[in-house]
């Protein structure tokens, strides 16, 4: 059986979620992305392009890999992880840069803004915008300027320019305001490619119809490997972008779990974490309804978490969607808990994650035990961790490495 | 006192072939409490409507003189409920009628319905939602559009003909004319399709025509009269408010005024 989970409320619906809730200069350029995705998806010539260049240039498909002592710590005999920590430029984040910007040159657009918290989406931007030869300008908040250098230089050296947000909260929220407003001010020249399944629509589906190749591989894979689903999918959640792309071929099978594991910071009580589904109320921000950390004069609430790809007040529409209808479950877990996953990682299975998808690890660990009986679990590991090296060195007390 | 409408406020002018000056403010800026005040000094200097902002903490229509003003609102305790208290300390001693220019998330927050209600009784005549354009939410825009407060509309360089027509048609009160693609703030000139852009736009409505983005001199205010029904003037206004107090708005309002008047 299909789930439809688009309605018929509206183009860009995930039941009463999504929408285009944008200023007035934005909605022409809303539609003319919508007509020149819906055409390019059914062009054989672009599609078999994207392809291409995620198989030679991204190093597709990622390998679903079991991790036999991960699996031991976890109390659970068949623990699986997606690697999306192998792709080029180290997380799925390319994924959808690389379909956006083909994108955005078949539309005769060639400057290319972007937003970036921890720096991944920025450098996949960098990267695809070095690769089809566009102007690139990456939006990051002064404060994840200072606690991701790495990332900055790398997409320097991409040849972007990288311009630092003053403004708000000075994190992710900010950057993608600071974006908006470029987009607002330069739309006929400008292709804007947002990071993560959130944004007006078609932004929330595009991205995460690109994302999807990692839910497509994983089914195949895991039906060649084990013979059977998953009993679970475990992805982080941020915006949601990797969770959307390995959840959306698993929609349809009711018998897979989909959980979603968001950052609780220094705890949900404490008020100082990005759990948005968890702890948040259904609220307009950056173009989408969805659930969202706000006050009770609806004024936006700054959001925390360790990782700065999770620090981000809002939540993709679909994953609303998808926690109301219940087809997905959404949990939680705090900094210190992905602290201890992101070193556990390291050395039970020699692979170091990002702080991201260390949530969905830490999870794992702390929950796996009670899939033991039902099938194999996977994980989505979104991205490698040799970015937070310097920052979990810092925040462990070890001073700043470099 | 009873407020005029705001059809009666374009209608004054038009009869004297003069275009309706409307500044912008955002409320609780630059100082809480004060706001209603500054409203007074407006209105005694010539404005025919007043916008009135209610701060939000993501801006992302508003170039960074409102940003700032927005922040420092929020910063000194102003929500909705502090926002209407102040139309209603306003309205108590003027006609001048009030429109309120907000972002969604807040009234959404607030609840739509009791949002409409309350603004209707503090004293508002309208209502302006920077980010809830034509057919975003069509149940919301009914609430709105179907209440005693007038729908406030955008209309943008990017839009399309055929869609001004169709804005022109689910709004009231007047059709609100960015002059640029861009944020809100002050320009320093004014582009040269802008006197073609107002006419195609006039033609569109039977409503009246108000250019706002970017207007930020009484020379630049006097320009834009002579292409349309009203002339909305706001970041160059909240920083005279901000760096040089809570008089000069009203000054500087008056020199807008003058301009527009011929001199």
């Amino acid at each position: 059986m299909t789930v439809a989970t688009e309605t018929t409320r509206g183009s860009g619906r995930f039941g009463s979620f999504g929408g285009r809730y944008v200023p007035e200069t934005l909605v022409h350029a809303l539609d003319e992305l919508e007509a020149a995705y819906a055409a390019a998806t059914s062009d054989p010539v672009f599609t078999a392009e994207l392809d291409g260049l995620l198989a030679d240039f991204v190093g597709r498909p990622t390998p679903l890999q079991r991790a036999p002592r991960l699996g031991d710590a976890a109390g659970h005999p068949a623990v699986y992880l997606k690697r999306e920590d192998l792709n080029h430029t180290g997380a799925h984040k390319i994924n959808n840069t690389l379909g956006q910007a083909l994108l955005a040159r078949r539309m005769g657009k060639r400057r290319i803004i972007a937003e970036t918290g921890a720096g991944q989406h920025g450098v996949a931007t960098a990267t695809a915008c070095a690769l089809f030869d566009m102007e690139c300008v990456v939006y990051m908040g002064q404060e994840d300027v200072e606690r991701q250098a790495l990332n900055v230089y790398r997409m320097e050296l991409l040849g972007a320019e990288v311009r630092p947000v003053q403004s708000g909260t000075r994190t992710l929220k900010d950057a993608t305001n600071e974006a908006i407003r470029d987009w607002v001010t330069n739309v006929e020249s400008t292709h804007y490619i947002i990071g993560s399944v959130v944004g007006p629509d078609p932004f929330p589906r595009m991205v995460r119809d690109f994302q999807a190749v990692i839910g497509r591989e994983t089914r195949a894979q895991i039906l060649e490997t084990e013979g059977r689903l998953p009993a679970a999918v475990v992805a982080c959640v941020g915006g949601g972008s990797n969770a959307m792309g390995i959840f959306h071929a698993f929609v349809a099978d009711r018998e897979v779990d989909l959980v979603g594991v968001e950052a609780a910071g220094e705890g949900i009580d404490t008020g100082r974490h990005a759990a948005s589904l968890a702890a948040g109320a259904p609220g307009v921000l950056h173009g989408s309804l969805s659930y969202l950390l706000q006050d009770a004069d609806g004024q936006v609430a700054p959001a925390h978490s360790v990782s700065a790809g999770l620090d981000y007040p809002g939540v993709g529409p679909e994953h609303s969607f998808l926690k109301d209808t219940g087809r997905a479950s959404y949990t939680s877990v705090t900094d210190a808990e992905a602290l201890s996953a992101f070193h556990r990682l390291a050395r039970l299975e020699g692979i170091i994650p990002a702080l991201e998808s260390a949530h969905a690890v830490a999870h794992v660990l702390r929950d796996g035990r009670r899939y033991e009986d039902r099938g194999p679990l996977v994980i989505c590991l979104s991205g490698r961790g040799d970015k937070d090296v310097a920052h979990v060195a810092r925040v462990e007390g070890l001073g700043p490495l470099i | 006192m009873t407020a005029r409408s705001i059809a009666e406020a374009f209608g004054r002018r038009r009869r004297e072939e003069r275009s309706a000056l409307i500044p912008y403010v955002t409320a609780g800026h630059p100082l809480p409490g004060h706001t209603a005040e500054i409203l007074g000094g407006l209105a005694g200097a010539g404005a025919d409507v007043i916008e009135l902002g209610v701060p939000f903490s993501d801006p992302l229509a508003d170039g960074p003189t409102i940003q700032r003003s927005s922040f420092r609102a929020l910063q000194g305790g102003t929500t909705v409920h502090t926002v209407l208290d102040e139309v209603r300390a306003f309205r108590s001693g003027s006609d001048v009628p009030v429109v309120l220019f907000s972002y969604l998330n807040p009234l959404v927050r607030y609840g739509i319905d009791a949002f409409l209600a309350d603004a209707l009784a503090a004293g508002a005549q309208g209502l302006l939602v920077t980010d809830l354009p034509l057919g975003a939410d069509p149940e919301l825009e009914e609430r709105i559009r179907t209440s005693d407060l007038d729908f406030i509309r955008l209309v943008a360089p990017t839009t399309n003909v055929e869609r001004v027509a169709r804005i022109a048609a689910s709004s009231s009160g007047f059709l609100y004319y960015i002059s640029r693609t861009g944020v809100t703030g002050a320009r320093a000139t004014l582009r040269e399709s802008l006197a073609e852009e107002v006419r195609e736009v006039r033609r569109a409505s039977s409503i009246p025509v108000a250019v706002g983005f970017g207007i930020s001199t009484p020379e630049q205010a006097a320009a834009v009269a002579s292409l349309a029904d009203g002339v909305v003037v706001g970041s160059a206004l909240v920083r005279t408010l901000e760096e040089e107090g809570l008089e000069a708005g009203a000054v500087f309002v008056a020199a807008l005024r003058r301009a527009m008047d011929g001199g």
